[in-house]
């Protein structure tokens, strides 16, 4: 396609700091989402920016998954944060609206991370 | 401000044919090329089970030894995956749909 | 404020307008909406879990369903991602095929809303002319694809069906008199004072709210945001003449007026890619399986939506991960619904066109 598409791994801790950096610069946050790749899950933090697009990406160990919540820089974050702690069991911090786990009403808790498959 | 501005519209419609067919006593034609139900010619089949690993819903079963091949009609979703992966064009999408139906029927065709 | 009562009202998940559950908490001070608490996940399928029971080529069938309205530009979407991890370069003509088939989803889908809206405020005749018209559209795509909704024309590596000359011109012919009719129908939307009664000046959400909120399609461009993914050339969109629709007012009535000049635009789309066609083969072999991750992203008739896929080098994906424009809009919604009364609140909803079962896939 005709995007260049730059993707980031950062720091779990560098999170808030550098979505404010691109919330400052104009960036638009389009989406989160997160993939279970072998033991870690990948946290993706999509922006765009005038057609621009930048990912940002956290990877978060089986074991550890717990990360800062966004919502107060960006609103919509919660739509996406609760998304993850549903069907990924992420834990956020902080966010706008916890719905504590009843956002999707799935038949199994965390049904894209099941708990055998926790180390 | 304008008002009833879809008068002229309504007064039209009053006097033209009904956009719709009185269905079931007037057939509805399908244009060529739609997508109905799959069909098979067992006389050029070979049973090679193509169609069985190409179906993404795995309604067709194909028993080789048998030369039965069957296919589940409520589960095929006539996306025609099957009769593009078939080597020996034996299987056809019709126009026709397949009837609807309250039990989930399998058809088994033999050669 | 001291001192005034506030009440809860349950709104859905089941409701006469709503044809999709969504389920919203509005706290109410007498008639006047404050807040809007949302929640989702009533028809949750799983269809991004699916993925690691279809291969790659046979998830294309899975993605056209995701939705029902937009099932075409899903199912691009996916192809799009496959192929830009594959680096395969799919031929020319297919490309303007998808525009083409893009565009008569997207006339078909805003034909739709235009009827529900119309539902919505009580309009039946206006409710039955559009769809009445929408037929026309969906015939058209029958002759074309073999399906009225779901189309199952696009693939990994092209698309399956091919558009004869003469057809693509009786099409192109047929859409101009189809043009003539929407014309027609159009100006109830924009003229009529009862329809402007209900739309105008409710649910106003600004330019900056709307950009911070990240509101996405014809909510993003009624509120003066020029975000229009077509823009990126995916496809053959690149070799197109098209400016974002945009109108500035950011009410009820923007989002309706930029649907209706949208239909227009895609009538005009149309006729330029058929113009525009090349000659020459319709899909390319594909082998091999894909290894890498991308992001892509398109304009479906509701806004952007963005497809990753994280391939592993297997048939089968690690993971496929869809963001449909209704939850990208979910947050503007909550901006649009306080300072509205309750009445309204069906109306303001329809105005994000949700569609909820693409939204939880």
């Amino acid at each position: 396609m005709i995007d260049e598409q730059s993707l980031i791994t950062i720091n779990a801790d560098d999170l808030v700091s550098q979505v404010e950096k691109l919330r400052n610069s104009g960036h638009r946050l389009i989406q989160i989402c997160c993939a279970k790749i072998a033991d870690t899950i990948e946290v993706n933090y999509s922006f765009d920016n005038n057609y621009s697009f930048t990912n940002l990406r956290i990877i978060l160990p089986l074991s550890d998954l717990r990360i800062n919540s966004v919502s107060a820089i960006y609103l919509q974050a919660l739509l996406y944060e609760n998304e993850m702690h549903d069907l990924f069991g992420v834990e956020v911090k902080n966010m706008a609206i916890d719905y504590k786990g009843t956002f999707y009403r799935t038949s199994f808790k965390t049904p894209f991370n099941p708990p055998t498959d926790k180390a | 401000m304008h008002f009833f501005v879809i008068l002229k519209t309504l007064v039209k419609n009053l006097f033209s044919k009904p956009a719709t067919v009185k269905f079931p006593f007037e057939p509805r034609e399908y244009p060529e090329g739609s997508r109905g139900q799959v069909v098979i010619d067992t006389s050029t089949c070979i049973f090679c089970g193509l169609c069985q690993r190409k179906c993404p819903t795995a309604a067709i079963t194909v028993v080789r030894a048998e030369k039965k091949w069957s296919i589940k009609r409520m589960q095929c979703i006539s996306c025609g995956a099957c009769v593009d992966a078939c080597p020996k064009n034996s299987l056809k999408l019709d126009t026709k749909y397949y009837t609807p139906d309250v039990t989930k029927k399998e058809d088994t065709y033999n050669a | 404020m001291e001192g005034k009562k506030r009440t809860i009202i349950p709104f859905g998940p089941q409701h006469p307008v709503l044809p999709e559950p969504i389920h919203l908490d509005l706290v109410l001070e007498d008639e006047k909406i404050v807040e809007a608490i949302p929640s989702i996940g009533f028809i949750h399928r799983g269809l991004e879990k699916l993925v690691e029971k279809k291969d790659f080529i046979e998830y294309v069938y899975v993605a056209e369903r995701i939705c029902g309205i937009c099932s075409f530009i899903h199912g691009m979407t996916y192809c799009i991602a496959v192929e830009e991890i594959m680096k395969l370069n799919i031929p020319q003509r297919a490309h303007f095929l998808r525009v083409i088939w893009s565009e008569l989803s997207r006339l078909h889908s805003h034909l739709l809303w235009l009827g529900l809206m119309a539902d919505a405020f009580g309009f039946e005749s206006l409710f039955m002319q559009s769809w009445r018209l929408r037929e026309r559209i969906l015939d058209i795509i029958e002759e074309t694809t073999g399906g009225r909704v779901i189309f199952g024309s696009s693939k990994v590596g092209g698309v399956r069906r091919d558009i004869s000359r003469e057809k693509m011109q009786e099409i192109v012919r047929r859409l101009k008199v189809f043009e003539k009719e929407i014309k027609e129908l159009s100006n109830v939307f924009i003229k009529d004072a009862s329809v402007q009664h209900r739309l105008c000046g409710v649910g106003v959400v600004s330019k900056e709210q709307a950009y911070a909120l990240g509101a996405v399609g014809p909510t993003a461009r009624g509120s003066g945001i020029a975000s229009d993914m077509r823009k990126l050339g995916y496809a053959a969109y690149k070799e197109i003449a098209f400016e974002p629709i945009i109108e500035s007012t950011g009410d009820s009535y923007a989002r309706c007026l930029v649907r209706i000049k949208e239909l227009f635009q895609s009538i005009d789309i149309i006729a330029q890619a058929a113009e525009k066609m090349v000659d020459g083969p319709i899909d390319i072999k594909v082998s091999g399986t894909p290894d890498g991750e991308f992001f892509a992203r398109s304009e479906q008739p509701r806004g952007e939506a963005v497809y990753y896929i994280k391939a592993n080098g297997t048939k089968f994906l690690d993971r496929v991960r869809v963001r449909t424009p209704t939850f990208a809009n979910i947050a503007p919604l909550l901006k649009i619904l306080p300072g509205a009364s309750l009445a309204d609140v069906p109306i303001l909803i329809l105005t994000i066109d949700p569609c909820i079962s693409c939204t939880e896939r």
